[in-house]
């Protein structure tokens, strides 16, 4: 019952999103915020995903949501709206990123071979973090700089599939790779985030956070 | 079947997506049972993906939805306080666009790649945003390594790149390619 449930929610909230879009190309522009708003979490995740920095994320969420609008009539049905958004919101980082950071060095998770085998590390007495513990907000902020610390090719991959719930293939053409390469990026940049969050290194998920620091095997 | 640890470690993003066969993913099942390494790595990932999942991990600062809401709402074509903004945006977009209609007139109908040695691009999809450059002859996904005089940039739909005659990459654009 529950499936069924969120099944009709999402087809109701499809066909709300339907009728939306309809209504602002016949020009009630008004309502474009109301589209995008369900949304605006996630569009200002995926920018800081990449960019790394809260000032410039929050730009290129906007700019991406006003782009979104001025490209509202090439949105086509068969996508789903919110991985449209999203895509246009990479895209957006991604400019923005090569434009203000060209000069800069890759960072070097990012030289990694991808191919090559990942050794996770051996936590015999791994314990779970528990999903109550994100109501903290150190523990999220534990978690955006272990996420953080990831190359860009794996966060960028991590995001898109992980939190923004993109399928594997829209997250390859989103990013321009392949979907073996998502397959890829994305089993290092879990392996490696389970190594980083591991509660065995000397800190407990109920009392302090401990990363591991300076020992990164990658 | 018998695998491993390495060959569980290889596969287990794949196998949390159920994207393995049915006998490597009773192989994995069965080694994982036996193993406390691998179950650690399991129930691990698991949690990894569990916690970054949640939807406390898109908090936005604060302020953010209002700043967001008062920058759409001056961008709406008839707001009081971006009419002006946006009608010399809208009248250099209309002077632009009147400019390349006249220009390009023949290629609207008739669309001839830049390149003599492009392909179709006719298996992209057409809302796809791409990236182009003014004097660059393909079309590209962002990120890809080949973009050329990256100083020069738009983003556009697939669909506009071909009516300008871009081609598409044949390295980020191959998948499309070979459909």
């Amino acid at each position: 019952m529950p499936e069924e449930v969120t099944s009709l929610k999402s087809a109701a909230q499809q066909f709300d999103e339907e009728t939306l879009i309809r209504r602002i190309r016949d020009g009630e522009h008004d309502l474009f915020y109301e589209l995008i708003r369900p949304y605006e979490g996630r569009v200002y995740a995926a920018a800081f995903a990449i960019l790394r920095n809260e000032a410039d994320a929050e730009d290129v969420a906007q700019e991406a949501v006003l782009k979104a609008f001025k490209h509202i009539r090439q949105f086509r049905a068969e996508a789903r709206f919110s991985t449209w958004l999203i895509q246009i919101t990479v895209n957006e980082a991604r400019m923005r990123r090569r434009k203000e950071h060209a000069h800069m060095i890759q960072p070097i998770n990012d030289h990694q071979d991808e191919e090559g085998n990942y050794s996770p590390r051996d936590f015999a007495d791994w314990r779970e973090v528990p999903l109550e513990t994100l109501e903290r907000k150190e523990v999220r902020q534990k978690l955006a700089e272990a996420l953080g610390s990831l190359g860009e090719k794996y966060r960028e991959v991590f995001v898109l599939r992980d939190m923004q719930q993109l399928s594997i293939e829209e997250t390859a053409r989103t990013l321009g790779i392949s979907p073996a390469s998502v397959k890829t990026r994305l089993l290092r940049a879990r392996l490696m985030l389970r190594d980083l969050l591991a509660p065995g290194l000397g800190g407990s998920w109920s009392t302090k956070l401990s990363f591991a620091k300076g020992t990164n095997p990658w | 079947m018998v695998v491993n640890c390495e060959e569980v470690w290889r596969e287990i993003s794949n196998y949390l997506e159920e994207d393995v066969d049915p006998g490597l993913r009773d192989a994995m099942e069965e080694h994982i049972r036996g193993c406390k390494r691998c179950t650690s790595v399991l129930d691990g990932m698991r949690n990894v993906i569990q916690l970054y999942g949640d939807e406390r991990m898109l908090e936005v600062p604060l302020g953010f939805s209002h700043r967001l809401q008062r920058r759409v709402e001056e961008n709406m074509p008839g707001s009081r306080r971006g009419f002006l903004g946006w009608m010399v945006a809208a009248a250099a977009a209309v002077l632009v666009a009147g400019g390349l209609e006249v220009a390009r007139s023949s290629v609207f109908s008739h669309p001839e790649l830049r390149s003599e040695h492009a392909q179709s691009g006719a298996g992209v999809p057409p809302d796809m945003l791409v990236v182009v450059s003014t004097d660059g002859k393909t079309f590209h996904a962002a990120g890809c390594p080949f973009i050329h005089d990256k100083a020069h940039i738009r983003t556009i739909a697939a669909r506009e790149a071909e009516r300008e005659g871009y081609a598409p990459c044949v390295r980020c654009m191959k998948k499309y390619l070979t459909a």
